[in-house]
């Protein structure tokens, strides 16, 4: 392999890994204010992107993506009001069942308003042939908005955690619910608040992903699985981790194409979330402590 | 400030708490003594709507607060120091004061928490000394001081403290009483749940002895400190920790 291919792999394992950290990040904002894993997770992705997709038909790109966010994070606070936050101390299992429910459900539905077609939002900037060639190695432009606009989500979300009262109100109930009530915080809005924000940042994934990927109406569950493996590999919870999980399987995946026939590229996550739960459940950065002081 | 009728409440079908009544007037310091498990933290927790009341009638501040959850208790001047101190571990001594003023930045869009915690680090220098430290990371004494602290931060006019020295080393809990005699004369009424029954007795007006879920014994503090039930219960026992220690 000469140098160049070494880097085309690089750059393709960084984009995917910059998605599937997004999409990881979305499951922690989740568990981190209810404790559950929100399987409706990867639905998420896939609105984002088919609404942007059929918006884009009547309206300029940027337009269309910002309002596709705003879209979803709506879908996201109704399906929080409507099937979760009326229940009264419910198992972890039973919000387990109801978000598979609710994705099965997303899906459905997506299939009888798209069909099952194939669709993709147009490049950002340039088109599928043009490319950039950064030190010898060809981009593709969208990568570029990939790279840029997962950072950007990253460095906000951050900023919002740390700095904001919101965000530390976010916190706080995550940290320990009961006594964030005794300060005055409202824990139900804060856990709608989380759905909301992981229906934006997922939906943002969708679009910035599906010119190169594509997306169909059942395209957000491999993703879905993508961020799930992510998540738990970096520790279930904490979202810097899953930046580096993220790149990590990403690169791997990349890579692996070149040891292994393409059809086998998901066996890496697969693996690698067996290998986690077997061996490490708390993830590899996680430890004992980190399992009890969650942070976003 | 607060009254209590006939509350009865618990956990599924056990109950925890029988019958009780007792009040709690403007400016006084009323003490809770019993033994582990008597169902004082099910009482705190139930006046300020973490666990609902099954009947009985809890009034506050001439306001009847059955069914009022804790975020709004909060908001009516109402704050519990919970067992165990329950800081945010993950977040730092400063955000933890933060949140505590979370009712005053709701009320009032404008407010900055700067003030409050500079009145808290002039009272508990040590938080300053901390104040970027996790809160996880601090000591039990520290930690009991930043739960106060945080619960201070929203000037409630009536505190609950469950078992603020528990576990904690004499000369802390010396600290930790200061802070209550303190705040009794910037005129906050304190409802304080001890084992320690003789300190808590020491500082308080009159006191409750609770006893699987009822209400045994009450009276003015210097009542109780020489009630011969209440001395060979709570503090023939007490004496003897007290010089372990
Ligand atoms: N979360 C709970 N679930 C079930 N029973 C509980 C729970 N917490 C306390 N209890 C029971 O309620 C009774 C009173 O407990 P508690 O109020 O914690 O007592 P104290 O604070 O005086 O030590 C005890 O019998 C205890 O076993
Ligand atoms: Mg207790």
């Amino acid at each position: 392999m000469n140098t160049q291919l070494f880097f085309q792999y690089f750059v393709a394992g960084v984009t995917y890994g910059a998605i599937y950290a997004i999409v990881a990040i979305g499951f922690n904002i989740i568990y981190n204010t209810t404790g559950i894993i929100n399987f409706a997770q990867g639905e998420f992705v896939m609105l984002g992107a088919m609404t942007a997709v059929t918006l884009n038909n009547f309206i300029p790109l940027p337009v269309a993506i910002i309002l596709a966010v705003i879209i979803t994070i709506i879908i996201g606070a109704l399906i929080e009001i409507l099937f979760i936050r009326w229940l009264v101390s419910p198992s972890v299992l039973r919000m387990i069942i109801i978000t598979i429910g609710l994705s099965i459900v997303i899906r459905e539905v997506a299939l009888h308003i798209w069909g099952d077609g194939i669709y993709a939002l147009p490049y950002f900037t340039g088109t599928a042939l043009k490319t950039l060639s950064v030190g010898g190695v060809f981009i593709s432009p969208q990568i570029l908005w990939v790279l840029g606009i997962c950072s950007i989500t990253v460095i906000i979300l951050n900023l919002y955690f740390k700095y904001t009262l919101m965000g530390r109100k976010m916190r706080a109930c995550a940290s320990n619910r009961s006594a964030a009530r005794l300060c005055g915080i409202n824990a139900k809005n804060m856990v709608t608040l989380s759905f909301m924000l992981s229906a934006g940042i997922g939906a943002i994934a969708g679009c910035i992903v599906s010119p190169i990927t594509y997306v169909q109406y059942d395209s957000g569950t491999p993703l879905a699985i993508k961020g799930f493996t992510v998540a738990i590999f970096g520790g279930l919870g904490n979202s810097m981790a899953a930046v580096v999980a993220g790149l990590i399987l990403g690169i791997l995946e990349s890579f692996s194409i070149w040891l292994m026939p393409t059809a086998f590229k998901d066996v890496i996550s697969i693996s690698i979330l067996l290998f986690i739960l077997f061996v490490k459940p708390s993830g590899i950065f996680g430890n004992k402590e980190a399992l009890n002081l969650k942070e976003f | 400030m607060l009254k209590i009728k006939n509350l009865e409440s618990g956990y599924g079908r056990s109950k925890a708490l029988k019958k009780i009544t007792m009040h709690v007037g403007r400016g006084e310091i009323v003490t809770i003594i019993g033994a582990n498990g008597a169902g004082k933290t099910t009482l705190l927790n139930t006046i300020s709507g973490l666990i609902s009341a099954w009947s009985g009638e809890v009034i506050f501040d001439n306001q009847n607060s059955i069914g009022i959850a804790p975020e709004k208790m909060i908001f009516m001047g109402c704050a519990l120091v919970p067992e165990g101190r329950q800081v945010f571990a993950a977040m730092t001594v400063k955000e933890n004061l933060i949140l505590g003023a979370c009712v005053k930045y709701i009320k009032d869009k404008k407010y900055n928490s700067q003030k409050d915690i500079e009145r808290i680090y002039e009272i508990l220098p040590i938080l300053k000394d901390r104040q970027n430290q996790l809160a996880g990371t601090l000591s039990g004494g520290e930690q009991q001081m930043l739960a106060i602290a945080r619960a201070m931060m929203s000037n409630p006019k009536f505190i609950m403290m469950d078992e603020p020295s528990m576990g904690l080393a004499p000369l802390i809990v010396r600290d930790i009483f200061n802070i209550i005699k303190r705040l009794r004369e910037e005129g906050t009424t304190i409802l304080l749940v001890e084992q320690n029954a003789k300190m808590a007795l020491g500082i308080a007006d009159r006191g409750y002895v609770i006893e699987t879920g009822r209400i045994i014994i009450q009276g003015l503090s210097d009542e109780l400190l020489t009630n011969k039930d209440v001395q060979r219960a709570y503090l023939g026992r007490d004496l003897d920790s007290e010089i372990k220690i």
